[in-house]
């Protein structure tokens, strides 16, 4: 369902896109910021920012519920922006588009309510070694509460996944699969669609944390046949406080409510309540309606500019930031070398990565320091963290430049 | 020199370094003059553990005053353990419970101190202070 303006890939003009992100005009301890860690959240172009500001000023009101004017404006937007989801990771109906809080959330969703149906004693949930703490904390959370057993596919040296592992850990005895498409820390493109076709050939559903992916890959949801996505809008280009859920039809109308509250509800009684139809079900209380609004703004921008056009300008510079990384002395890059997206783990050998971290914000440069999240993999590569640059569309060449003199800068200022 | 006067040397020498960079070069010079802690004590119960890097902290208690030694993996942790260190080390328990740190604040580093940048330094202080009130109330009882 890629929206292109002309359907051929005609490349970003990265200086005219930088003025779209006003907070990229920024000085950080008097030198121009060099923001990377969009890993961690994307900036914000101004026709989300509007689009919030316009809600606020404009319409701002309850939705679903208010017979006035206003409420009705708010609802269509909200509903639109549900459909403008939809259609970007192509799900069959937008009903199947739940808002949540964000990934996290998502994922505690499917395993709170998937463990209180599906999960007995002695079944498993597949996970895997290279996921994101809220890929692996909730899974535990429900682990523990039905006695069940959490299995890990292994990954190798290059951060890559253990496929013969996962085929052997695919037993009968898993009742669900949880993995990343993207990881955060080593930037690794999973297999996932041979994970769920395997998986799927054993009738065992898969979630697929897309945060990282969604916004270096497109996501298909049909074609992948992922029964469960999970992402944050806030990783793309929207406001923070709102994410998504995908679900397939078949597995929500499976699935128990989450949170009981108004919205979720067809009719309540103190005998019995019934559930409303999706996706409010799962949407209990007054819902994040600028969020998903802004949401709505930044995949529109995203469909502006043509997704494929992103992509391409991120692939270039994540080619210009590979090379000219792994030509800096005793820099070491933890995770694949290809098949990757722009999230750049490294060590700068003999120093530690919160004082590359620290001297390199001194440089106006913002990069993500530690664990990020993901302390197994840290520990499997026996590493106390990772300095991480990930990079967006709307970052320039002569910002790597910066960054590998700034890692320069900091080798002579540390040593 | 009391624990007021310590800090309101580091403040001076920090004075003669208005640029960032000369503030952390100064910084990672006192983290290599730092007396290491003695690697017997670098053990797991006297690591501090922050988010980001580690401390490891040792008190010795000698004459009615605690004297620590410190160190960090990461360097700029480890220089900043030094200043602290520096300011209370060589004091009694009642004078350690007892001081308020600001020099942190005024040489511009009050971010190390946010529970938010978890490079122990934070922990490390409040152990310091334990330590000191624990002695404080041996030295009590005897």
């Amino acid at each position: 369902m890629l929206q292109n303006d002309t359907d051929t890939i005609t490349g970003i003009d990265v200086e005219k896109v930088r003025n779209d992100f006003p907070l990229l005009t920024r000085k950080v301890f008097g030198k121009p910021l060099v923001y990377f860690d969009n890993a961690a959240t994307s900036q914000k172009p101004s026709v989300v920012l509007d689009a919030l500001e316009d809600y606020y000023r404009r319409y701002n009101s309850n939705v679903h519920r208010g017979v006035h004017s206003l409420s009705q404006e708010a609802t269509e937007a909200y509903e639109e922006a549900r459909k403008k989801i939809a259609a970007y990771i192509n799900a069959k109906h937008s009903h199947e588009i739940i808002y949540t809080r964000g990934t996290t959330e998502s994922i505690n969703l499917v395993a709170a309510v998937f463990a209180k149906e599906f999960l007995k004693e002695g079944d498993s949930v597949l996970i895997s070694a290279m996921e994101h703490h809220s890929n692996i904390v909730p899974w535990q959370l429900v682990c523990e509460e039905k006695k069940a057993k959490l299995e890990v596919i292994g990954i190798n040296e290059n951060g890559e996944l253990l496929m013969d592992d996962f085929d052997s850990k695919l037993t009968g005895k898993v009742k669900i699969v949880a993995v990343t498409y993207v990881s955060n820390s080593l930037g690794t493109i999973n297999p996932v669609e041979e994970i769920i076709a395997k998986a799927h050939a054993k009738n065992i559903p898969v979630l697929i944390d897309a945060a990282q992916a969604v916004v270096h890959l497109p996501i298909d949801v049909q074609k992948l046949d992922a029964d469960f996505v999970a992402f944050s809008g806030h990783k793309i280009y929207g406001p923070t406080g709102l994410g998504i859920l995908y679900g397939k039809e078949e597995w929500l109308n499976k699935l128990p409510p989450y949170q009981g509250g108004g919205e979720m509800i067809k009719n309540v009684t103190f005998e019995k309540t019934t559930y409303n139809d999706l996706p409010y079900k799962f949407e209990a209380g007054t819902p994040d309606v600028a969020g998903a609004i802004g949401l709505g703004a930044a995949i529109d921008y995203i469909n502006s500019l043509g997704r494929d056009n992103i992509f391409k300008a991120e692939d270039e510079l994540l080619e210009y930031a590979m090379n000219a990384l792994t030509a800096v002395k005793g820099l070491r890059i933890i995770g694949p070398l290809d098949n990757r997206v722009g999230s750049i783990s490294f060590l700068l050998e003999g120093f530690h990565p919160f004082d590359v971290g620290e001297i390199l914000d001194k440089l106006g440069i913002a990069v993500r320091t530690g664990h990020h999240c993901t302390q197994p993999v840290m520990d499997f590569f026996n590493i106390p963290g990772t300095v991480r640059a990930s990079l967006s569309f709307y970052n320039t060449k002569e910002e790597i430049d910066a960054l590998v003199k700034g890692l320069e800068r900091a080798r002579v200022i540390l040593s | 020199m009391t624990i007021n006067e310590a800090q309101d040397e580091i403040i001076e020498e920090f004075s003669f370094f208005p640029e960032w960079m000369d503030k952390y070069e100064y910084i990672i010079q006192l983290a290599k003059d730092l007396p290491i802690i003695d690697e017997q004590y670098k053990t797991d119960d006297n690591i501090i553990k922050g988010c980001q890097s580690k401390v490891w902290l040792h008190p010795e208690y000698k004459e009615s005053k605690i004297y620590f030694t410190a160190d960090s993996d990461a360097l700029i942790t480890k220089g900043l353990v030094a200043m602290v260190v520096r300011v209370l080390s060589g004091h009694t328990p009642k004078e350690i419970a007892d001081a308020e740190i600001y020099f942190i604040d005024k040489i511009g580093l009050r971010t190390h101190l946010s529970p938010t940048r978890s490079n122990g330094l934070l922990s490390m202080l409040k152990q310091m202070k334990l330590y000191a009130v624990a002695y404080q109330a041996k030295s009590l009882q005897s």
